[in-house]
């Protein structure tokens, strides 16, 4: 069962990172079709957020197709996010991580990466965006 | 939803200072309020008067329905003063069984859980607890009674982080778990942003804006732009707080219409930023909100 | 919440008797030999004619002793009960704020105080009683050989009326508490007006409490154990003054006065030669004194009355009691502000402290 962060800096609101974070899993492929997520109850008692904020995030998942409520018993993941399958995503997970290890011993800090990252993604993405 | 607190131009007097003036409210149930305010803003006497403490001055004040302070409604509303009075010589078992006693719908066995899950000792006297300890014992006291709405007073305010996280933890957990009201007063605004999906500010003895959270946060913007955009606003505009140096004007705006004015960069605000304005409006309930006309130098 | 109030007082209560078995155990040790000193030496004085030398010598010292602890110990008690159990009962609660506490749980104010009211104060009575019960039947023997129960000095260490003191302290010191709402100076004014209230009833309230007894007759001369003028040396001018020692064993003397047939009092007459001179004598007074036909007019309880008095007066004390346990009944109906809010220091990343934006500019 995955576990919920939360970033009280990044002015995100609380259920789009919720959200967010089950899209990443998904991705990732650490959420797979019928894992169950988190009860509300067992988020709140970590994050200590108020439920309403994790009924929220899991409802617009459900809106989305990627998860179903089951009274009495849970969330459960419906279908995974379009995009490469998992042995992919852990290999371009793993290539990363070394990459970002060999800037961090040249020197680059977290924001050099990002502002490097973002101008290689508006590059590449902005000729083929969907 | 039904209103779970309700008050019309409730009212509190000491001598002859209002410690709480013209208040009107109408609380849903099944949220977790925020009522925020400075101290000596009139939050522990709303707190006090929905409880049954108080008896009001003026107005009117139902709580679940019923007058507060009668047995039919404090078994259902439970209440956590300020400073979590406890009895010092007492013990946990012997506050748990105060409960028992005095509460007709009390669950023994969930207060036995949750003091076990808290690690607390059942023979430590209250007095020795810490003040973390203390809060999470007057919360179970306050939860196993089965309450409806949950009344507390700053409960956190005198606890350090991390025995105001374990707190705030316990506490939506009970809230996701049994579907209770709260109403929690704060000075903390980072722990109302966290955990209330309903707000009330309180200043100087008056409610400034009472709503829900993420409604609050839509209606409200940060407009900024060039000091000569600064003309009579638009009607539907309720502008909360504005400044101005010789180049730029900054508002704080009220208004569900979208701002379609390409001279104003338009930006989400903050709780805090939002609460704040609030609470720096001029005391006169009348005139407070209403858009103020510049005058042109 | 009678259960929950015995918890909380248990400590006390077990204080309270734990005081009680070591005062029975003296009581008790001690008791009978006190009887068997009464039994061997007063009992038979008469027939030796000595009685009123055995009763210099009765009680022995070390008895003696115990009687005057154990009077002042009748005597303390419910004042102590009324400082100790009945001034902290509420006010305590108030001091601590634990009254939100208890406020909040499920059962009206009413049923709360009167929980606590009843049980402590039922406590109270009965330590009072099982205290002066004790005392009373060890002094036993004492109060065969003086028969001075009724009189002042006596009438409130023994009897039933320390159940009706203790009652009132009680009930008076929860009042004090309730109006004051901190524990030591309800204290304060517990002791204070307690002590007033026992000074006056005893002088102002306990003589009325049943008519006494008015008796006039004519003066036995014999009774008189004083006499002459109130200027003596010259034995002219000055006034008569005559003390007698009445025969009325065992009451409670509330007035003795020697009057003249016409109801004035001897002291209207004049002193003289005879009486109250240099030159009088027993005789040459008591001659006088047979010329003026005096009368003595007795005012008293007489000693039958003990248990009557005992009665009226705890009534009284219990009626003081429940009129103000009424009172706190009543107070505690009245929703009074519990008190405005803590104050605190600042705290970071508090409203308080934040420093707030300026009022808006009315102009440029």
């Amino acid at each position: 069962m995955i576990e919920f962060q939360l970033d009280t800096v990044s002015g995100v609101a609380t259920y789009l990172q919720l959200v967010q974070q089950v899209h990443d899993a998904l991705r990732l492929g650490l959420l797979e079709p019928g894992d169950q997520l988190p009860t509300a109850q067992q988020v709140v008692a970590k994050l200590a957020i108020n439920p309403n904020t994790v009924l929220k995030a899991y409802r617009d998942l459900e809106r989305e197709g990627l998860v179903r409520g089951r009274p009495g018993q849970g969330t459960f993941v419906m279908r995974t996010l379009s995009g490469a399958d998992s042995a992919t995503q852990a290999r371009f997970l793993a290539a990363m991580t070394d990459l970002l290890r060999s800037a961090r011993s040249a020197g680059l800090g977290p924001d050099d990466v990002e502002a490097i990252y973002r101008t290689a993604a508006r590059g590449c993405f902005a000729e083929g965006a969907a | 939803m039904s209103a779970v607190v309700e008050a019309g131009g409730l009212g509190k007097r000491y001598r002859r200072r209002w410690a709480l003036a013209d208040c009107t409210l109408a609380i849903p149930a099944g949220r977790v309020v925020g009522l925020v305010g400075p101290n000596g803003a009139g939050k522990t006497t709303l707190l006090q008067l929905a409880a049954g403490l108080l008896e009001p001055t003026a107005g009117t004040i139902t709580v679940l329905g019923k007058r507060p302070g009668v047995p039919a409604q404090l078994r259902a509303v439970g209440f956590v003063a300020q400073d979590t009075p406890t009895y010092a010589g007492l013990s946990v078992a012997g506050h748990l069984r105060m409960g028992g006693w005095l509460n007709p719908d009390w669950d023994g066995e969930l207060a036995e859980r949750r003091i076990r899950q808290l690690g607390l000792d059942l023979r430590q006297r209250a007095g020795s607890l810490s003040g973390g300890q203390r809060a999470q014992l007057a919360l179970t006291l306050a939860v196993a009674k089965r309450p409806e709405l949950l009344l507390l007073d700053e409960p956190v305010a005198s606890l350090d982080p991390l025995a105001r996280r374990e707190f705030l933890q316990v506490l939506m957990e009970t809230v996701a778990e049994h579907g209770i009201s709260v109403v929690l007063s704060s000075h903390l605004i980072a722990d109302v942003e966290r955990v209330c999906d309903y707000l009330v500010v309180l200043t100087a003895s008056r409610v400034r804006v009472a709503g829900d959270t993420d409604a609050l946060l839509a209606l409200h913007h940060r407009l900024s732009g060039p000091r000569r955009a600064a003309r009579p606003y638009p009607a539907s505009w309720e502008v909360i707080e504005e400044s101005h140096t010789d180049k730029q004007t900054v508002l704080l705006v009220r208004t569900n219409e979208e701002i379609l004015d390409p001279a104003w960069t338009v930006r989400p605000v903050s709780l805090e930023d939002l609460v704040l304005a609030y609470m720096s409006q001029p005391n006169d309930a009348a005139r407070a909100g209403r858009p103020r006309l510049e005058i042109a130098s | 919440m009678i259960r929950f109030t015995w918890l909380r007082f248990r400590t006390q209560a077990l204080i309270a008797l734990g005081a009680l078995v070591i005062i029975a155990v003296v009581l008790g040790l001690t008791g009978p030999h006190l009887a068997d000193v009464y039994n061997a030496t007063v009992v038979p004085c008469h027939r030796y004619n000595d009685c009123a030398a055995v009763l210099q010598a009765f009680p022995p010292a070390p008895d003696r002793t115990i009687l005057g602890l154990m009077n002042d110990l009748v005597i303390a008690v419910p004042g102590l009960i009324g400082i100790f159990w009945g001034a902290p009962l509420v006010a305590r609660e108030f001091e601590t704020g634990t009254f939100r506490l208890a406020w909040t749980q499920g059962i009206s104010r009413t049923r709360w105080l009167a929980a606590k009211l009843g049980l402590v104060g039922a406590f109270s009575m009965l330590v009072a009683g099982l205290l002066s019960l004790m005392v009373t039947w060890w002094s036993g023997p004492f109060d065969q050989a003086y028969q001075v129960r009724i009189t002042l000095a006596v009438f409130h260490t023994s009897g039933i009326v320390p159940v009706g003191y203790a009652a009132f302290a009680f009930a008076l010191g929860a009042t004090a508490g309730m109006l004051i709402r901190r524990t030591l100076p309800a204290m304060a004014v517990t002791l204070v007006i307690f002590a007033a209230v026992q000074f006056a009833v005893p002088f102002w309230v306990r003589p009325h409490l049943i008519p006494p007894v008015t008796t006039t007759s004519a003066l036995n001369l014999g009774s008189v154990v004083e006499w002459g003028s109130t200027d003596a040396g010259q034995g002219n001018g000055g006034d008569l003054f005559v003390l007698t020692q009445p025969d009325v064993p065992g009451a409670w003397l509330l007035s003795n006065e020697v009057i003249t047939p016409a109801g004035r009092s001897a002291s209207t007459e004049p002193g003289t030669q005879a009486c109250g001179g240099g030159a009088s004598t027993l005789q040459s007074c008591r001659a006088y004194l047979a010329t003026l036909h005096l009368r003595q007019e007795l005012i008293y309880q007489p000693a039958s009355r003990y248990w009557a008095l005992q009665w009226y007066e705890t009534a009284l004390y219990l009626a003081g009691a429940l009129l103000l346990s009424g009172l706190c009944s009543l107070r505690i109906r009245r929703r009074r502000p519990a008190g405005g809010d803590v104050r605190r220091a600042g705290r970071p990343t508090d409203l308080q402290n934040r420093p707030r934006p300026a009022p808006s500019p009315q102009s440029a």
